[in-house]
């Protein structure tokens, strides 16, 4: 399933144009707020008129179809749930509504979501996380054929998205439909994201596969600083049997971390901050640091701020990392360079770890 | 006959009058809802002057309205020739007596609609629409069970205006005993005759619990729902 947008919307002085094709899996919109990640979103549920374009939703075009009809799923940033209903009744809503929902499908969502404790509940007695998943339920009983998620973590506080992004993460990993998932944090995209697309003033500056993109010094002044990193996905092995720490094979070598919850066999994700990777000229010798690749600089870019990011490939993987100005010039980095990297365990962002 | 012992006149009005008040209901809110609806939701030109329109027969007194009442739905108004070929009389009838009761009510019951419907959250329909509800369904299923306590709530306060709407219907269907004569005009035909002090105590008795009843279900009704 895929969903192919060619939209253009006009609003005064604001102009929204998109091309983007989003395959099943997550696909991230980023951007500042104002760039029109939610007016694309609603563009696509059928809630924002479109001047002209096309929606193509798993082949069918979708564009002057009514918002009842495209089958797109939409979980907003509250979780506007029906208040005379109970979270049932709430649930059940959109096959109520005529949607042809799989019956197994409701106890799975049930299942996915912890919602079994709550279904006799009115709206109003449910805590802001418990709604907002409900919300998540009833729009993922909906039969969607793709869903649109507009900042659905941002009207809750730290702990709370904590606790709902690993349903997040579990139902990314089961579905099979596209997910527009619109975030301006980018600890959630880095988290989450299969696919990214990177928006400003109305457009897409930047669009392609997380692992690219996060790992593109180009991509750098739009993701922020501290968001640019690498996302290497790799499999659990065996234990170090000398150290008992756990390794991660990946294109390109194996990690060393401190911790997993994931046994032998996984699949997993691991984001390495830019700013957490080290840069040496010549193998080091006598440190601390367990993990140390060798790798061929593909590109330098440096930005307007005091830093340079470096991006080098170790087998199929690319990196990237951070380096002040001073330290690329005595340094003497260039393209086609050898070098190698000392990434510290410590440095794996703990949140970063998913399936 | 002991002051207690409702005479058939009298108890000939109390049927009307809580016909009339019915039917006067059950005609408005249907239209009611939609009026409301168009208020509360659309904006075109000459909204101001649909809701001025609205509200009249709440400002104008009541005795011209009924004559506008007269002058459109008379047997000799704008409608007469209509009416006649379809074989029906407004004027001097019950059902006129219902037309204008429901006249008066009318605004009374939009008003109460419309500050219910302005309470409902549009993105509660817009996330009904996302869950495949048509706008039909949107208002069967959303709107409408949302409005209900204002919905109740018009309907009561219309009942009770068309219960004791005197000037409109006097004016436009007369004061006729087991016809036009509804408790109001029973009470005020009885008040130019000296010494009926016993009936127009009996009918003002009515009159109270007619309209202690009302407010009572009201409220009972109101309670229901916001237990719900």
């Amino acid at each position: 399933m895929n969903v192919d947008l060619d939209i253009h919307v006009r609003r005064g002085r604001f102009t929204l144009e998109v091309q983007v094709t989003a395959p099943a899996g997550v696909t991230v919109i980023f951007g500042p707020s104002g760039c029109g990640k939610t007016t694309l979103l609603r563009a696509v549920a059928g809630l924002e008129p479109v001047d002209h374009g096309k929606i193509v939703i798993d082949g069918s075009d979708m564009t002057e179809q009514p918002a009842h009809r495209r089958a797109v799923g939409y979980l907003f940033q509250e979780p506007r749930l029906l208040p005379h209903l109970n979270v049932l009744g709430n649930l059940k809503f959109a096959q109520r509504m005529g949607r042809q929902v799989r019956g197994q499908s409701f106890d799975e969502v049930i299942a996915l979501l912890e919602l079994d404790h709550l279904l006799s509940r009115a709206p109003f007695a449910l805590s802001g996380g418990e709604a907002q998943r409900v919300a998540f339920g009833r729009a993922l009983l909906s039969a969607p054929k793709c869903l649109c998620l507009d900042e659905p973590l941002s009207a809750l506080d730290q702990g709370l998205k904590h606790r709902i992004l690993p349903y997040l993460e579990r139902l990314r990993a089961r579905t099979d439909i596209p997910i527009l998932y619109v975030t301006h944090d980018a600890a959630e995209m880095a988290r989450l994201a299969d696919y990214i697309v990177l928006m400003q003033a109305g457009r897409s500056v930047l669009s392609g596969p997380a692992e690219a993109i996060l790992s593109d010094p180009a991509a750098v002044p739009y993701l922020g600083v501290r968001a640019a990193g690498t996302v290497i996905s790799g499999q659990v092995m065996a234990p170090d049997p000398t150290t008992g720490l756990a390794v991660m094979a990946f294109d390109g070598g194996q990690l060393i971390l401190p911790e997993l919850s994931q046994t032998k066999g996984h699949n997993i994700r691991i984001r390495i901050p830019a700013q957490d990777i080290v840069l040496a000229r010549e193998k080091p010798r006598g440190l601390s640091a367990l993990n140390v690749f060798e790798g061929t600089i593909t590109q330098l870019h440096s930005g307007q701020g005091p830093g340079v990011m470096v991006q080098f490939k170790t087998g199929g993987t690319l990196f990237l990392a951070r380096v002040t100005q001073y330290s690329a010039q005595k340094m003497e980095l260039a393209v086609g360079q050898t070098i190698f990297a000392i990434v510290k365990a410590t440095g794996f962002d703990p949140a970063g770890i998913g399936t | 006959m002991s002051w207690f012992s409702v005479s058939p006149v009298e108890l000939d009005a109390l049927r009307l009058s809580l016909w009339v008040a019915l039917v006067a209901v059950a005609l408005s809110l249907p239209l009611a809802v939609t009026m409301a609806y168009v208020l509360a939701r659309c904006r075109f030109w000459g909204h101001g002057l649909l809701n001025a329109l609205v509200h009249l027969p709440l400002v104008l007194p009541p005795v011209v309205t009924g004559y506008l009442l007269l002058v459109v739905f008379g047997r000799k108004g704008a409608l007469g020739p209509v009416l006649e070929a379809l074989g029906m009389q407004l004027a001097f009838t019950s059902a006129g007596a219902a037309l204008a009761a429901a006249v008066m009510a009318f605004p009374l019951i939009v008003r109460a609609i419309r500050l219910a419907l302005e309470a409902v959250d549009p993105q509660l329909e817009e996330a009904a629409g996302t869950l495949g509800a048509s706008p039909i369904k949107v208002f069967a299923f959303v709107t409408l069970p949302l409005i209900l306590p204002g919905l109740v709530a018009g309907a009561v306060v219309g009942f009770a205006k068309a219960l004791g709407e005197f000037g409109a219907t006097i004016t436009f269907v007369s004061n006729i005993p087991g016809e036009t004569q509804t408790l109001a005009s029973a009470i005020y035909a009885v008040l130019q005759v000296p010494g009926q002090e016993a009936a127009v105590g009996r009918m003002i008795v009515l009159s109270l619990l007619l309209s202690f009843g009302a407010l009572l279900l009201s409220e009972i009704l109101a309670r229901k729902m916001v237990r719900r």
